[in-house]
């Protein structure tokens, strides 16, 4: 199913791109993946931003080939990988991609190891299932990644289970098993979410060090704007399976034109700014089922009106930064009285 | 009656430590040595990464458990001596909110039926009705609807539930309520929800908030006062404003310098703290900071840093001498297209009357995107 792609507009440092990403789940009549479209270049981190409940780790899980086959029906989808390109449409995507070419790293470093195997089985697993050679190489391969990610005495680690480690040690542990066979894209689910502040930064510096050494591209699944705003080259908004807004990070906070954006930066409480009353995006996410026609935000946002009932496509804003919504720029198109 | 409502004297409290069939268990030195002061009125914050002992302080606080050594004067009473009536007092007093919203609710009781039971509890005489009024009454204050009392917790999102169990607390009237990290389940948008209430609350009804948390943003949103805990002791004490403009303590300095920041211009490196906590079964000598300090010495591997006060001070040899070099990242101004973007937001969402402009032609910078990548 792979093939060359001979488009000749594709920028030559995209390390991968996926394109018009639909999907839904048997049984539900609304698709819980839009038309999203998203890509990496070398060295690159992409954050896809949003609440729970937006799409970002079904997207992620797309990417990946990991959603349950019978269950899923992607109605579209393209994914690139360095010029070759394979369609997501009733396909299983490869081991040969899975885990070798792209890797990805999970919220919860406790249930994505396995309890009952040591950190070295785990690793060595991983390298003998898509390097093959001798188990003596793997366990040597492993020793090296452990080291590179930041482990003190590695030896010791290799022969422990994942209990007798920390939340940010077995966080490391799984970056370790992601980049043993060299991925060149890196997909990381809320990879610090449940993890200390202190440990949270490590973590970053970490990710962001290997990104410089090896120009893997990374995309990065986060609710977390501190941590958009730490690491994100650039950054996409989803909201209900849709991007509602994607560019370069020092635009995206300079400069947020979708309401949802700013939504969601109002509600961050600021260092600068205590006791200031947050404002808010009103209601939650609705389920998939309840998601509106047309624009899926409108039945949250406070500028809604009857052109939100047809969907709104992404406009460039500058040509690198875009935005899906009618009423962009606000200030131009809406006037509130107080 | 003294304006200092809750008061904690050299609370400590250990676990394990005891011989059983498997040998002796290891002592965990949850909380070793705290005291504090919370005044009538203000929201206080403890603040510190998972295992510094900040939840077991809290119930310590509320006597969910009892302490090893050490005393509580709740409204200048020991907490830790009371029993019978004058303890259902105090728990009437006193009301605490879960942090994880789906498992501290019963899924069998109806949303009533929670907000209600402390009711039948602390006032048993009420009658049905004025009870059902009343829990009409505490459903509205939190921003639910009274008819969401016929339904069931499975029926709500994550922050319509924390609503549930921020009225639930209210319920009995409390003087005191203490969150043991109310929002952190939360997403953004509904954590903002959350925190305005819990904000408004403690206003209109002059609660004293004890707020449990490690989001730092979140805690200088709402605290008056905040203590900084490291392996089961308070390092740092203050007025929240102060503690971040002018961290003292070298973990303070630390934990502010993790924060990422807004500021989406430079993701310059900051000073990372080295190591993980080490485990508080078997904490360091001395300081319990040193191991991780950048400016350990000699002195702090042998001797206990004290923090000496119940309200304001910090436990470091040598606090006076550290430079500080770590200034809060503050978020770069804002375009002021981008400002007035924000100001319309705010006016819009918090019910401001909006009105469209009449269509544009398509400006020549909004074209339609036909190319997406």
């Amino acid at each position: 199913m792979i093939t060359k792609a001979h488009s000749s507009e594709y920028p030559a440092d995209t390390l991968l791109s996926v394109e018009n990403l639909t999907l839904r789940f048997r049984g539900q009549s609304n698709d819980v993946v839009d038309d999203v479209s998203l890509r990496v270049r070398r060295g690159e981190v992409l954050c896809v931003v949003g609440e729970s409940g937006c799409g970002k780790s079904v997207t992620a899980m797309a990417l990946m080939g990991l959603l349950p086959v019978g269950s899923t029906r992607i109605s579209s989808g393209l994914l690139k990988i360095e010029g070759e390109s394979l369609c997501l449409v009733d396909t299983v995507v490869p081991a040969t991609l899975r885990g070798n070419r792209i890797a990805m790293i999970f919220q919860e470093p406790m249930t994505s190891l396995n309890p009952s195997f040591t950190i070295g089985n785990q690793i060595a697993e991983a390298v003998l299932q898509h390097r093959g050679g001798s188990k003596a190489a793997a366990r040597e391969r492993s020793l090296e990644m452990l080291a590179r990610v930041g482990i003190a005495s590695p030896e010791k680690r290799l022969s422990e289970y994942p209990h007798q480690l920390s939340g940010g040690m077995r966080q490391r542990v799984m970056i370790a098993m992601a980049l043993a066979n060299d991925p060149q894209i890196l997909i990381a689910d809320e990879p610090t979410t449940a993890l200390d502040v202190t440990i949270q930064a490590q973590i970053l510096n970490l990710i962001r060090d290997l990104r410089d050494e090896t120009g893997m591209g990374t995309i990065m699944i986060t609710h977390d704007l501190g941590v958009v705003a730490e690491i994100a080259d650039t950054v996409a908004v989803m909201y209900g399976g849709q991007v509602v807004e994607q560019g370069p990070a020092a635009d995206i906070f300079a400069d947020p034109q979708h309401p949802y954006t700013i939504g969601l930066m109002s509600s961050m409480p600021r260092l600068d700014r205590p006791g200031e009353r947050l404002s808010i995006v009103p209601g939650t996410v609705p389920t998939v089922a309840a998601m509106p026609k047309g624009c899926r935000f409108r039945t949250r946002c406070a500028f809604a009106n009857e052109i939100c009932g047809t969907r709104p496509s992404l406009c460039d804003v500058t040509p690198l930064h875009s935005v899906a919504c009618h009423h962009a720029p606000l200030e131009a198109h809406i006037e509130v009285a107080v | 009656m003294s304006d200092v409502i809750l008061e904690a004297t050299s609370l400590v409290k250990h676990f394990g430590g005891s011989d059983s069939w498997f040998g002796k268990t290891p002592k965990v030195q949850a909380v070793d040595g705290v005291s504090l002061r919370v005044r009538r009125g203000e929201t206080f914050a403890i603040v510190g990464e998972s295992g510094c002992g900040k939840s077991t302080l809290a119930r310590l606080l509320m006597r969910l458990l009892e302490p090893t050594s050490g005393a509580v004067m709740f409204e200048g009473k020991e907490v830790s001596s009371v029993s019978g009536d004058a303890l259902k007092t105090l728990r009437r007093d006193m009301q605490f909110i879960f942090q994880d919203p789906f498992s501290s609710l019963n899924p069998r009781m109806s949303v009533g039926k929670l907000v209600g039971e402390p009711l039948e509890v602390h006032a048993p005489d009420m009658s049905a009705q004025h009870r059902r009024d009343k829990v009409a009454e505490l459903l509205r204050k939190v921003g639910l609807r009274p008819e969401h009392a016929g339904r069931y917790p499975h029926e709500f999102s994550g922050g319509q539930r924390q609503r549930i169990g921020i009225a639930r607390a209210l319920a009995s009237g409390p003087k005191l309520i203490i969150g043991d990290e109310p929002v952190s389940a939360l997403d953004v948008s509904v954590q903002a929800q959350v925190i305005n209430l819990m904000g408004d609350l403690s206003r209109d009804l002059g609660l004293t908030l004890v707020i449990i948390a490690h989001d730092l943003g979140v805690i200088r949103h709402m605290s008056d006062r905040v203590a900084v805990m490291y392996l089961g002791r308070i390092v740092e004490m203050g007025r929240t404003e102060e503690v971040f403009a002018n961290p003292r303590h070298p973990y303070t300095q630390a934990l502010l310098a993790s924060i990422p920041s807004m500021d989406g211009s430079d993701a310059a490196r900051r000073p990372v703290v080295l190591g993980e906590m080490p485990s508080p079964s078997n904490p360091p000598s001395g300081c319990r900071f040193h191991t991780r300090c950048p400016h350990a010495q000699g002195r702090c591997k042998e001797e206990s840093p004290t923090l000496g006060s119940y309200e304001d001070g910090v436990a470091c040899h040598f606090w006076e001498t550290l430079a500080i070099d770590t200034p809060l990242p503050i978020p770069s101004p804002r375009s002021d297209a981008t400002q007035a973007r924000f100001a319309l937001y705010r006016a819009a969402t918090e019910g401001g009357t909006v009105t469209h402009k009449k269509p544009q032609p398509e400006t020549a910078t909004k074209q339609h995107r036909e190319d997406h990548l």
